[in-house]
Parts: structure tokens; C-alpha cells; sequence
């Protein structure tokens, strides 16, 4: 029976650490599609969890911090937009420099703001999104194994988790199912076809990197009002570029990416499991080599599958018209 | 396209272009300092005083300096060979283990060729680092600018393993290795202009930075005098044409990053054999990364890496001072300058670049009517 806990535990925190990847995946991959490689999910992701837990802090209010993140992590894909559609810049030289800008920026202002060495305050219950007991969850505990997986493992997330299920359906149905996905995705592929039809490249750029900037801006709210209870420093840890690689083992399609993302998670949550743990054969793991394991599968994901990739054709190429 | 009319002269390219390109960055800069209630100006000449104001500010300067001309070098290297290296930052940190390691196995008794075997296991260990995101780019198409990352991060848990286990002081608290034996380490520079004559203020400044320009000369040799280096812009350029050409296409980018490799892991030599004489966790602080902004504003030309380096140098030494000086202002800011200039000089060069093509090419049309 502590065995089945333990493993109930472990799926429950999956669904919790894969929340962040997988918005911030589908955000790479809606941006992707149209062709913008955006390495600077982990800018935004970052500046959207400052943005979100300083607004929260100020305020009070969970859904005020929510707005913040995801107008500053819109306003970061704008700047990445600009630089990379009208400007024809480096798209992952762009990307670096604002992971790098908000890496500096965010604990700048929050030592600015809060005077607490580049943290904000610790929220309150009420300033976050803390856990939803879903309906009936308590009495339904004591039904074996469905009961089990509802009351243990379904129930009890924050609001962005459950948003998070809904949106993965929006995303994927928008896609493939409206006109506007067809044209998204084939300014990917092929951008000249879809401006000789009429169509403008650059507006459509300009939707897809505004709206994974929203997706993104939604992992770092997570982030630090879902997951945590404030903003820490470097607070994203590699989630965006983890997001990234989650994207391209997804082979830019949402469903995979979100497979991916949540065999990231449940990596990540073992990770966090077997931290001072007493294995058999091996002894204690010192924790330095469990924090590693996300970072070297990643590695090992890339190497294994990267063979077969199906990279968006146009994706990383500035469009010029005059061509 | 109008061709050659739209070339630019050396010194709008070289000079005016970059320029600009770092008032823009700067004049952002400038609005945060001013948002952050600290008045811009004068944090400017607080920020040009503390980088070249006295003695000690020139050395600390250059001492942060030859730290980018390592990393630059190496980003610039690994993209003449078409690729982006973001990793080196762990390359360094290995090339810092490397380091460490040659300097114990050796230990006191010759300190010299300790120093030697040092400097030589902080190119092999950063090297080697860089080798298998390149093998796996080169063979398996993974992508190395994740690679690398992740490497980055590997790196950067190893090398914490190793300072609070077997690599740590003994007896000690601190994520930081045993001191190098008496004796092993490079020299000064105030010592080495002591010993002929002249009195210099004390500063981290040391043998390193000499050992930087070398490599500068180096790279700059075997991208433009040597066959090699030739193969590897045109591997860099065009993959095809290369291979048609009887490039060894794989190989060549595998050994362009081992060499970016090795030239990121030998930052360490200034900064662990030249100043702080052990190993210490996370001692790369970012430089690793400031070195793709280097690259890009020194057009990945060895001059203009050096010269980009000392820029570097002095907004570290200078924001160090600043931030002493001005309350709202840590460090964290000049991290946020050095991403904006990153943005500003190595992504928007359209920017500049296009209304003054424009220009030039009025001028010109003037001067032939």
C-alpha cells in the first residue's frame, strides 16, 4: 500500500512540475510553427514569475499577478517579434540577449521594489493560486485505486494546472482545425507561398510569437504563484530550454510535446524523490547527480531522436520580401 | 541587391556601426538607471572612472578583459564553423577542473611544470567538454545550442559535487578546492613591472592576459593563413559546397568546437591560476555567456574581440564600482546591460545598418553626378 502512495505522490508532483513545460513547450512550438525559433522562453518564463509574484505581492490579488506575467512575457516575445521579423536579426543571438537582460532586470527591480535581495515578499494563500480540492475528492478517497487517482493524483492542483488541460486542446484544435493554424503552419514551411496568396507573413509572425508569449507568460505565473509562493532568483532553472528540447522530442506536434513534457516532469519529480534517498546496489545519490538527471536526459533525448527531425522548413530564416 | 554599392566603408563597419549600436543599448541602459531613481549621467562617469579612473581600475579592467577575449574567442571560433556554442560556460568550468587536477597530480615540487601541465589541462578538459554536443551535432543532428545549454548545467552540478566531496578543502565549509602549492600560479603584472622598474598599483591583472592576446593572434592565423582555417569558413558557410570541395564536413565541426571548447576552458587560467590559486564553484560568473556578446560586437574578428573584451572589462570593473556607489544599483544591472547590448549590437544590426547603407549610398550617387 505505501508503495501505491509513493507512487500516487510521484504522479502527482509530475503533473505539478510538467505544468510550466508544458505552456512554455506549446509556446516554442505555436511560435516555431510560424517559423520564429524562440530560445528565449526562459527570458519570459522568468520575467513573467517576477512580474506575477511582484504584482500579487502589491496588490493581494492572484488574478492581478496572473495579467502582470502575461504582459511582460507578451511584451518580451513582441521585442523578440520586432527583432525578428522586421529587423531580420539573429533570432537565437535575440533570445539569449533577453534571457540574459531579464536575468539581470528581474532582481534588480525586485531589490528595487522589496529590498529583500532580488526576491519578492512570500505571498499569502490568498495572493496565490493555491490548491483546488475537486468535488466529492475527500469522500471519494476511500474508493481503491480510482479514488485513489482522483482524490491523490487529479484533485488538488492550482487554477493554471487545470487551465493548462483546457488549453492544450485550444492549442492543438487551433492548429489544425482553423484556417488560422493552416496559415500559421505554412508560413513555417514555406512563407513565400503563403505571401503569394495574399496573406501577410509578418502579421502572422507577429499573432504566433504574441500568443506563445501568453502561453509563456502563464508558466512563469505558475511558476511563482502556483508552484512556489514568490519570486526566488533564476527561479526558471532551465525550464524554458527544457521546454525547448521537450518541443523538438515532440517533433513540433502538440500532443507528443506534451508527452514529452510530462516525462520531463515525472523526471524532475523523481528527481525530487530521490533526493537523499537509500537506494539498493547504489547507496544515496548525492544530490548533485539527481538535480543533473532532467539536464543529461535531455542530452541523451536529442542524441537518440534528433536523427529524425521535422524542424518547421523556414523556421530561424528571416523572411524578405524583395527576394 | 545593389552589391558593392552597398558596402560600407571599414571604418562605419567596424567602428561607427558598433557604436551605435552600444549608445543604443546604453541609452535603454540609461532610462533603467533613471526608473531605478539614480541619475544616468552620473552613473556614466562613475561607471568610466571606476573602469580607467587609476592604476588599480586600468588593471582590474583588463584582468575582467582577458576573460571575454578567452570566451569570445571561442564563441567566434565555433561560429566561423557555422556553429552557435552557448556552452562556455560549462567549457570553462571543466577547463577550471582540468586545471585543478593537473596542478595537484603535479604539486609543488615543480611548480613550473605544474603551470604547464595546468594551462594544458584547462584546453584538454574544456576541449573534451565540447566535444559531445559537437560529435552529436555533427553526427545525430542534435541540436547544440540545447546541448550545450544542458551541458552548461551538467557542468555546473559536477563541479559543485566535486567541491563539497572529494575536491574540497579538507576540513573546510566552502564549495572551493585545497590551495595550488606554493609556487604554482602565474605572475602579477604589478610584480612583473615591479621587477623592471616600474611601480603599478595592485590589481588581479596577470601573465593570462598575455597568453589571451596569443591566442587572439593564434585564431586569427589559422582562420585567415591557414588551409584549415579557410576549410572551416567554408564549412561554416555552406555545408554543401564544402562537402563537394572534399571537406570532411563532420569532422571539421567537431574539431572547430573542440578548439572553441578549449579556448572557453582556458579562462580559467586567469581566473583560478591567476588570482585565486584554487578551485572555486560557479567561478565563471557568466562569462561564458558575455562572451556571445563579445563575438558578435567584435564581428568575430580577433581585433575586434579584443577590443570588444576591453569594452566588456570596464563595464564590469566600472558597474562594480557603481554599484558600490549608488544604493539602487547591483550587479544584477550590469547583467541586464550586457543582454541589452547583446540584443542591441549582435541582433539589430539592421537597425543602424540599414539607414546608413542608405546614406552612403546617397553620398556616393552625389559624388558621381
Amino acid at each position: 500500500m505505501e508503495f501505491l502512495t509513493d507512487i500516487a505522490l510521484l504522479l502527482d508532483s509530475t503533473i505539478r512540475t510538467a505544468t510550466p513545460l508544458v505552456l512554455a513547450g506549446l509556446a516554442g512550438l505555436v511560435a516555431e510553427r510560424s517559423g520564429i525559433v524562440d530560445i528565449g522562453l526562459e527570458g519570459k518564463m522568468l520575467a513573467a514569475a517576477f512580474a506575477a509574484a511582484a504584482a500579487a505581492a502589491v496588490t493581494g490579488n492572484p488574478w492581478a499577478g496572473m495579467l502582470a506575467g502575461v504582459l511582460a512575457s507578451m511584451f518580451l516575445a513582441l521585442i523578440h517579434g520586432y527583432v525578428s521579423i522586421a529587423q531580420r536579426g539573429n533570432q537565437i543571438v535575440s533570445g539569449m540577449a533577453i534571457n540574459i537582460a531579464v536575468a539581470g532586470l528581474a532582481p534588480t527591480l525586485a531589490n528595487f521594489w522589496f529590498h529583500q535581495g532580488g526576491q519578492t515578499p512570500l505571498l499569502g494563500d490568498d495572493a496565490r493560486f493555491s490548491a483546488i480540492v475537486l468535488p466529492f475528492a475527500q469522500s471519494a478517497e476511500s474508493v481503491p485505486i480510482v479514488g485513489t487517482i482522483y482524490a491523490e493524483i487529479l484533485s488538488g492542483h492550482n487554477f493554471i494546472t487545470y487551465l493548462t488541460v483546457a488549453v492544450i486542446p485550444l492549442v492543438a484544435w487551433m492548429l489544425y482545425r482553423t484556417s488560422f493554424g493552416l496559415r500559421l503552419r505554412a508560413v513555417g514551411e514555406n512563407p513565400e507561398a503563403v505571401d503569394t496568396a495574399g496573406i501577410s507573413v509578418t502579421k502572422l509572425r507577429y499573432q504566433a510569437v504574441l500568443i506563445g508569449g501568453m502561453l509563456c507568460g502563464l508558466s512563469g505565473v505558475v511558476l511563482s504563484t502556483g508552484m512556489g509562493a514568490g519570486f526566488i532568483r533564476d527561479m526558471s532553472a532551465g525550464k524554458g530550454y527544457l521546454a525547448l528540447a521537450a518541443m523538438i522530442f515532440g517533433r513540433w506536434k502538440p500532443v507528443p510535446t506534451l508527452l514529452a513534457c510530462l516525462l520531463f516532469g515525472f523526471v524532475d519529480a523523481l528527481q525530487g524523490r530521490l533526493q537523499g534517498e537509500d537506494l539498493p546496489l547504489v547507496g544515496e545519490i548525492p544530490v548533485q547527480f539527481t538535480i543533473m538527471l532532467p539536464y543529461v536526459l535531455t542530452v541523451l533525448i536529442l542524441a537518440i531522436f534528433a536523427g529524425r527531425m521535422d524542424a518547421p522548413k523556414a523556421s530561424g530564416i528571416p523572411y524578405e520580401k524583395d527576394h | 541587391m545593389a552589391g558593392a554599392n552597398k558596402k560600407l566603408p571599414l571604418w562605419a563597419e567596424a567602428g561607427l556601426l558598433p557604436a551605435l549600436n552600444l549608445l543604443a543599448a546604453f541609452i535603454v541602459s540609461g532610462l533603467v538607471i533613471w526608473g531605478l531613481g539614480e541619475d544616468p549621467f552620473v552613473a556614466l562617469s562613475l561607471m568610466i572612472d571606476g573602469a580607467f579612473g587609476f592604476q588599480e581600475a586600468i588593471g582590474y579592467t583588463f584582468y575582467y578583459a582577458t576573460n571575454f577575449v578567452f570566451t569570445g574567442l571561442a564563441v567566434s571560433v565555433a561560429y566561423h564553423a557555422g556553429l552557435f556554442n552557448i556552452g562556455g560556460e560549462g567549457q570553462a568550468m571543466i577547463g577550471g577542473l582540468g586545471l585543478t587536477l593537473a596542478v595537484f597530480l603535479v604539486g609543488g615540487d615543480a611548480p613550473l611544470l605544474a603551470i604547464l601541465l595546468g594551462i594544458v589541462g584547462a584546453a584538454v578538459f574544456g576541449g573534451a567538454w565540447a566535444f559531445i554536443p559537437a560529435w552529436l551535432q555533427a553526427k545525430r543532428g542534435s541540436h547544440i545550442v540545447i546541448t550545450t545549454i544542458m551541458f552548461n548545467f551538467i557542468a555546473s552540478a559536477l563541479l559543485a559535487y566535486l567541491l563539497v566531496g572529494p575536491l574540497q578543502r579538507p576540513g573546510g565549509q566552502m564549495p572551493e578546492s585545497a590551495d595550488f602549492p606554493e609556487g604554482v600560479g602565474l605572475s602579477h603584472a604589478h610584480d612583473l613591472f615591479a621587477a623592471i622598474g616600474f611601480s603599478f598599483e595592485e590589481s588581479p591583472l596577470n601573465v593570462s592576459a598575455l597568453i589571451a592576446l596569443a591566442c587572439a593572434f593564434a585564431v586569427w592565423f589559422m582562420l585567415n593563413r591557414t588551409r584549415f582555417g579557410y576549410e572551416l569558413r567554408v564549412v561554416g558557410k555552406n555545408h554543401s559546397a564544402a562537402r563537394f570541395a572534399g571537406i570532411p564536413v563532420a569532422r571539421m565541426m567537431i574539431i572547430a568546437m573542440m578548439i572553441s571548447g578549449a579556448l572557453a576552458g582556458m579562462m580559467g587560467l586567469n581566473e583560478i591560476l591567476g588570482e585565486q590559486l584554487r578551485l572555486i564553484g560557479n567561478f565563471t560568473l557568466g562569462y561564458g555567456f558575455v562572451g556571445i556578446a563579445v563575438a558578435f560586437m567584435g564581428r568575430n574578428h580577433p581585433v575586434g574581440i579584443i577590443l570588444a573584451s576591453i569594452l566588456f572589462g570596464a563595464l564590469y570593473q566600472g558597474g562594480a564600482e557603481l554599484a558600490f556607489e549608488m544604493p539602487n544599483i547591483t550587479r544584477d544591472l550590469i547583467v541586464m546591460i550586457q543582454g541589452l547590448v547583446i540584443l542591441f549590437a549582435g541582433a539589430m544590426e539592421h537597425l543602424f545598418r540599414d539607414p546608413i547603407e542608405h546614406l552612403f549610398m546617397r553620398l556616393r550617387r552625389k559624388e558621381a553626378v
